[in-house]
């Protein structure tokens, strides 16, 4: 049994689907990394009643 | 019912025939990928020349949320001018003429991504940062696109100052805070922007008069445009050249100022002296080649700027 040739119209849904994707997929990359790298900077502080607190 | 006769159906009742239904390059397309790149290059240029060095990766998502600031710009514009792209050669193969998005679709793209990376640049770096692009955007859809496009023939002018603002953009994300300079590599866009596109506009004749966009060739006449080229291209002279001469400059920004200002000013010269006749026997080459050498021109002189600031570390670039 063959599958059939799918249509043209999903061949381009199935690119906009994966170029949206793709395109959530970087942006949480994006933001993780921002995250990862303003947590680690060295101008990074801990509020004084956080550090009061410890 | 196949999914296939469904999406027809939808698509039809939403203004679209189903074969032209967008693909993703029609949503991409609609963030002027092209303009996008003098953006991220212009901005790139003011965050490298900015005294303050930026973190490598926040230095990426800024250039990033700026360029899909101007890209959100873009949208509105294309959704908003969606009638007048339809009759110009140059625009009719855009998206929304083409039939291939609708417009409410590049305005709530357009609306989107416009918040998205205003918010987005004000968190990776700074606010006042994030404020300087959503005034760019605002400046862009409403002031030029909505307002001055169509009403007045100092259009290209004042629309000029959204496609300059990136640098300062770029500035402030790496600094914080505001000073002379970058207003200086504004300047420079903003200057060179009215002959780049009057030029555009002698050549490609009859596209912003079918369009009914008063251009100046339109309005004053295609012998003041050629005047008014000449008057800006001086101007452009003295600012590129004075720039030479301040924290961002150097020798080698000197020496590319000099060289392609005389270029340009030659060029502006041969237009301003040419009539319509003459433009015409050789399909307005001098027009053309002016127009040409227009976008190096913008190209050199911010390179020669990044390159002064990538110097500096060495102790070669800039006036020592």
């Amino acid at each position: 049994m063959s599958f059939r040739e799918p249509h043209e119209l999903h061949r381009r849904r199935f690119g906009r689907n994966l170029g949206v994707g793709l395109v959530l997929g970087a942006f949480v990359a994006l933001v993780f990394g921002l995250t990862v790298v303003k947590v680690t900077n060295t101008d990074f502080g801990m509020a004084p009643v956080q550090q009061e607190a410890k | 019912m196949s999914d296939i006769g469904y999406s027809s159906a939808q698509a039809q009742s939403a203004g679209r025939p189903v074969e032209a239904e967008a693909s993703f390059g029609d949503y991409f397309a609609l963030l002027k990928p092209r303009v996008m790149t003098l953006v991220v290059f212009t901005a790139f240029v003011g965050m490298v020349a900015a005294p303050v060095p930026i973190h490598p990766f926040i230095g990426f998502c800024a250039i990033l949320f700026i360029a899909l600031g101007g890209g959100a710009s873009g949208a509105l514009n294309m959704w908003w001018d969606a009638d007048i792209d339809a009759v110009m050669k140059r625009t009719r193969g855009r998206p929304i003429p083409k039939g291939n998005v609708l417009p409410q679709e590049a305005l709530g793209i357009g609306l989107t991504l416009s918040g998205l990376s205003v918010m987005m640049l004000g968190l990776a770096t700074n606010w006042l940062a994030g404020a300087m692009l959503a005034f760019t955007i605002f400046f862009y859809v409403v002031i030029y696109t909505m307002w001055l496009k169509r009403t007045t023939p100092q259009n290209i002018v004042i629309g000029g100052a959204a496609g300059a603002f990136p640098p300062v953009i770029g500035w402030l994300a790496a600094t914080g805070s505001m000073s002379v300079e970058p207003w200086l590599m504004f300047l420079l866009t903003f200057i060179w922007t009215p002959p780049h596109f009057w030029a555009l506009a002698l050549f490609m004749r009859s596209d912003y008069d079918d369009a009914g966009v008063p251009m100046l060739t339109v309005t004053h006449g295609r012998r003041a445009t050629r005047i008014h080229i000449l008057v800006y291209t001086v101007l452009m002279a003295v600012l590129a050249i004075g720039t030479a001469f301040t924290a961002v400059g150097g020798p080698i920004y000197l020496t590319v100022a000099v060289v392609l200002n005389a270029l340009f000013l030659a060029g502006a010269f041969r237009i301003w002296r040419r009539d319509e006749t003459m433009a015409e026997a050789d399909n307005f080459r001098v027009e053309r080649r002016f127009f040409r050498l227009s976008l190096i021109f913008l190209f050199a002189h911010f390179a020669a700027i990044m390159v002064e600031a990538l110097l500096k570390p060495y102790g070669l670039g800039g006036w020592g």
